[in-house]
């Protein structure tokens, strides 16, 4: 790993092992206790050499016999950072999304604004399912109509309202509301360039916190 | 029909049905498949029924009704056995008088195909150019096969590979024959499939084992495994059986997309014929060999064609693919070793054994044995199936076989591999089909589809189209490639409606390459493919619609104007053609075209007999 030669138990998966290593790899849709799914794909590294050599989410490869692997290649951070883009393009309210960001430097968002408050990580599926042995929620529909629900979207008899779904959503745990500067949270804000100073990309821009934080500090 | 018990008899009743069949009777053919009655074969046949049954001819001429044979823009077409006669866009009459010259052993000339370069008509199929230059090892059997007739089959040497395999061979050979010819998987990846094979025969014998056939094909313009599923649906049950017998299997899966009613027809009625006849089934043949398969349908998804999510939707559940390693082959539906290979691999197996490993690698190129059937599509005169040797040149595919452009415009490019390939511009049209040389210019195989496009085709539009369907079959699981796809479609629905701009040209291809790098299964690996293969080329395409608003191809509809010329003669079709009522004028004076009501839906164009509109 990361040229360094280790041994690890047979079983574990190339992110457990990082972990255990202390080699930090990023993640978000997956949780300790909860079966690894491999949908957010922040958690990639990459493996083999040369031309043969491609990117795989950790938390999903099983470890192998003689298994070369680096958690940090230029590949792999510029992919990160991609995602990272892509994850505040649909969902920058979420505080999980904005510590990322800005622990990775993403400082720009060169994409159409949108302001989703589920980035279909299955967190909640897998809870209801394997934690709390409900299985009320789950997947429907396919690419874009893909979205999370209970079956036909009714009452559900079996969710026993545990708030499982809630405490472990990224999207929506400890939302920042907070737009003035001394209070944000995470100072993530702080490093996005808000697309109201782009104007002239995209002039069907709403911005979502008011009043927003760049124009506060704009004005001094 | 009486069950057959042993392979002896099976010969028996194959040498009995070979020596019963006349030879020298006229036959009439007409192919049927979906494309045929589609065109009108329906009738033909039914004027064909009429005339031999009323004119009592049924003991001089034949009739055999069978698959697609491959050249769909002839099609509804008759082919006259044993003399070869080709008859192109029969109509109700010309049936008649075909029926009525074949009765009197003579041939129509008016009624034949007349080839667009010399200018004659050529009688006999062979020598039509667009036959001539294929290798017809799959379609050719087409022509010979009903397929909801068994006996047909079996007298055109069906299930003799089988009997042979069961016979004289052991499953560890069958495996080394596969290996000795060099068969790729066609599905598009190309894996070897003897190695395929091999690792399923070395997983534990002491549960069940799946061999599945993957006929979800999905890829929008291919419908070569169409044509074989509905034309000679035993070659594929055939081939199945044999890789069974190689691999220990004890249950085969024919999965096949919902939208084919005529391929689930023909193989729910092939199965149960081969089961009556001891050909499938418990104790194959009198021998200990036993398996069965079962049909699953689709549910019209085009991720479940990628193998993971093909099992998963077997299982009855959402078709979601799932990372690799674990691989099928260890463990698959229910956990259990499973082999998936497409139905065009699967209806080689019985040519293999027929030929022999080593004859069969004479076909096609170093590393790339056998035939491979193409849907070539597109601006291209000869539209069709076509089976070629691998490695024969694109050019000599659109050129010698495709008859070369539809219209005036010049070709361009041809896309091939579907939605997960890429496109190759005219000036590349050396290259050999294999999968290594598609490969490194970008493309991929994939399924056989290829699509000719010229100059009237909009490269953006074409990787917006991509991105499109793309968009709406990914799976949703990975974010990278629900919300790449999604992203990808945006900015080229910008650039094609003239609000691109240059960041979000570099934009595109560094996303593109991401998407590329992180999803996990086949589908968002290769989505980028469109994007990335027409900015490879045609880049320049890109700059115009970016830099200038312009659309070089007049295909955007955004950034066209349509105007009427000088050539105008007043003579009023245009403004009464007009679905938005933008045209004026007066009756012998010129016309106008009120820009803000134009739709741009090019039917004053079409229809104007002075070439009096222009496009910009």
């Amino acid at each position: 790993m990361n040229g360094v030669p280790v041994s690890v138990e047979e079983g574990m998966t190339v992110l457990e092992a990082a972990r255990f290593l202390g080699f930090p790899i990023p993640t978000l849709c997956h949780m300790d206790g909860l079966t690894p799914y491999g949908a957010c794909r922040l958690c990639v590294v990459e493996i083999g050499e040369g031309e043969k050599a491609k990117l795989v989410s950790s938390c999903t490869y099983p470890v192998e016999e003689g298994l070369h692997l680096r958690t940090a290649s230029s590949r792999v951070i510029k992919a990160r950072k991609m995602i990272l883009e892509l994850l505040l393009a649909s969902c920058p309210q979420s505080k999980t999304i904005q510590d990322l960001a800005s622990a990775h430097a993403i400082n720009q968002q060169r994409f159409r604004q949108e302001h989703e408050d589920c980035i279909l990580c299955g967190r909640c599926v897998r809870m209801c399912e394997e934690q709390m042995a409900a299985k009320a929620i789950g997947f429907r529909g396919r690419g874009e109509k893909r979205s999370l629900g209970t079956p036909f979207d009714k009452n559900s008899e079996v969710c026993r309202q545990c708030g499982g779904c809630i405490y472990v959503c990224p999207a929506c745990e400890l939302r920042c509301t907070y737009t003035t500067p001394e209070q944000v949270i995470c100072g993530g804000c702080q490093n996005i360039s808000p697309p109201c100073i782009e104007k002239e990309t995209f002039d069907d821009m709403m911005c979502y916190m008011a009043p927003c934080v760049a124009c506060e500090i704009k004005k001094d | 029909m009486e069950q057959l018990r042993s392979i002896h008899e099976f010969g028996q009743f194959q040498e009995r049905l070979r020596a019963e069949r006349n030879v020298t009777m006229s036959t009439l053919v007409i192919p049927a498949g979906t494309c045929g009655q589609a065109s009108g074969a329906n009738g033909l046949v039914r004027i064909a029924k009429r005339e031999l049954l009323g004119r009592k001819l049924t003991d001089r001429i034949q009739l055999r009704i069978t698959g697609c044979h491959g050249f769909c823009e002839m099609e509804p077409s008759v082919l006259i056995e044993p003399r070869g006669t080709f008859y192109p866009k029969v109509d109700l009459s010309g049936m008649v008088r075909i029926i009525d010259a074949v009765a009197r052993n003579q041939v129509i000339q008016d009624l034949l195909l007349v080839d667009s370069v010399s200018g004659t008509a050529i009688e006999r199929q062979a020598d039509i150019p667009f036959f001539k230059k294929q290798a017809r090892a799959l379609l050719s059997k087409n022509e010979k096969v009903d397929p909801i007739r068994i006996h047909d089959y079996i007298e055109n040497r069906g299930y003799a590979s089988m009997a042979r395999v069961l016979a004289e061979m052991k499953p560890e050979q069958v495996v080394e024959e596969v290996k000795a010819s060099g068969l790729r998987g066609r599905g598009g990846a190309g894996f070897p499939t003897g190695s395929k094979w091999e690792m399923l025969a070395k997983q534990p014998n002491h549960r069940d084992k799946f061999i599945i056939c993957n006929a979800d094909e999905g890829d929008p313009g291919a419908y070569m495994d169409r044509s074989v599923l509905e034309g000679n649906p035993h070659c594929i049950i055939e081939g199945m059986i044999i890789g069974a017998y190689a691999t220990g299997a004890t249950r085969g899966v024919l999965y096949v997309r919902n939208e084919y009613p005529l391929a689930i027809k023909h193989l729910i009625i092939a199965l149960r014929q081969a089961r009556e006849l001891g050909l499938l089934g418990h104790q194959i043949l009198g021998t200990d060999f036993s398996f069965d398969m079962d049909l699953v349908r689709g549910a019209g998804a085009f991720v479940c064609g990628e193998e993971t999510a093909l099992i998963r939707s077997i299982e009855g559940k959402m078709g979601e693919p799932h990372q690799r390693p674990p691989y099928p082959v260890q463990r698959g539906i229910d956990g259990k070793p499973t082999l998936v290979n497409n139905v065009e691999t699967w209806a080689n197996i019985p040519l293999l054994f027929e030929l022999g490993a080593e004859k069969f690698t004479q076909v096609g190129s170093k590393k790339n044995a056998g035939t491979k059937i193409f849907s070539l599509v597109g601006k291209i005169k000869n539209t069709g199936l076509v089976e070629v040797p691998m490695g024969m040149t694109i050019g000599e595919i659109v050129y010698g076989i495709g008859g070369g452009p539809s219209t005036s415009a010049p070709i361009k490019a041809v896309q091939t591999g579907g939605p997960s390939g890429g496109c190759i511009p005219a000036s590349k049209f050396d290259l050999p089909i294999d999968y290594e040389s598609l490969k490194e210019s970008g493309s991929i195989m994939g399924s056989g589809g290829m699509i000719v496009m010229d100059e009237n085709t909009c490269m953006i539009d074409v990787a917006k189209y991509f991105m499109k369907f793309l968009k709406d079959e990914s799976c949703g699981k990975c974010f990278t490639c629900r919300k790449g796809t999604q992203r990808m479609y945006e900015i080229l629905d910008d650039i094609a409606m003239g609000r691109g701009t240059p960041v979000q040209l570099d934009l595109l291809e560094e996303l593109a390459s991401i998407v590329k790098d992180t999803t996990m299964c086949g589908l968002g690996q290769t989505a980028s493919n469109p994007v990335l293969s027409t900015l490879r080329y045609f880049r320049e395409e890109y700059l115009e619609h970016i830099e200038h608003h312009r659309c070089p191809a007049h295909v955007c509809k955004a950034l066209i104007t349509y105007s009427v010329n000088e050539k105008c003669t007043g003579c009023g079709l245009c403004r009464r053609s007009c679905p938005s009522e933008a045209i004026t004028g007066e009756k012998k004076k010129p016309h106008q075209i009120d820009t803000s009501k134009c739709t741009k839906c090019d039917v004053c164009r079409s229809v104007c007999k002075f070439d009096a509109v222009t496009v910009v």
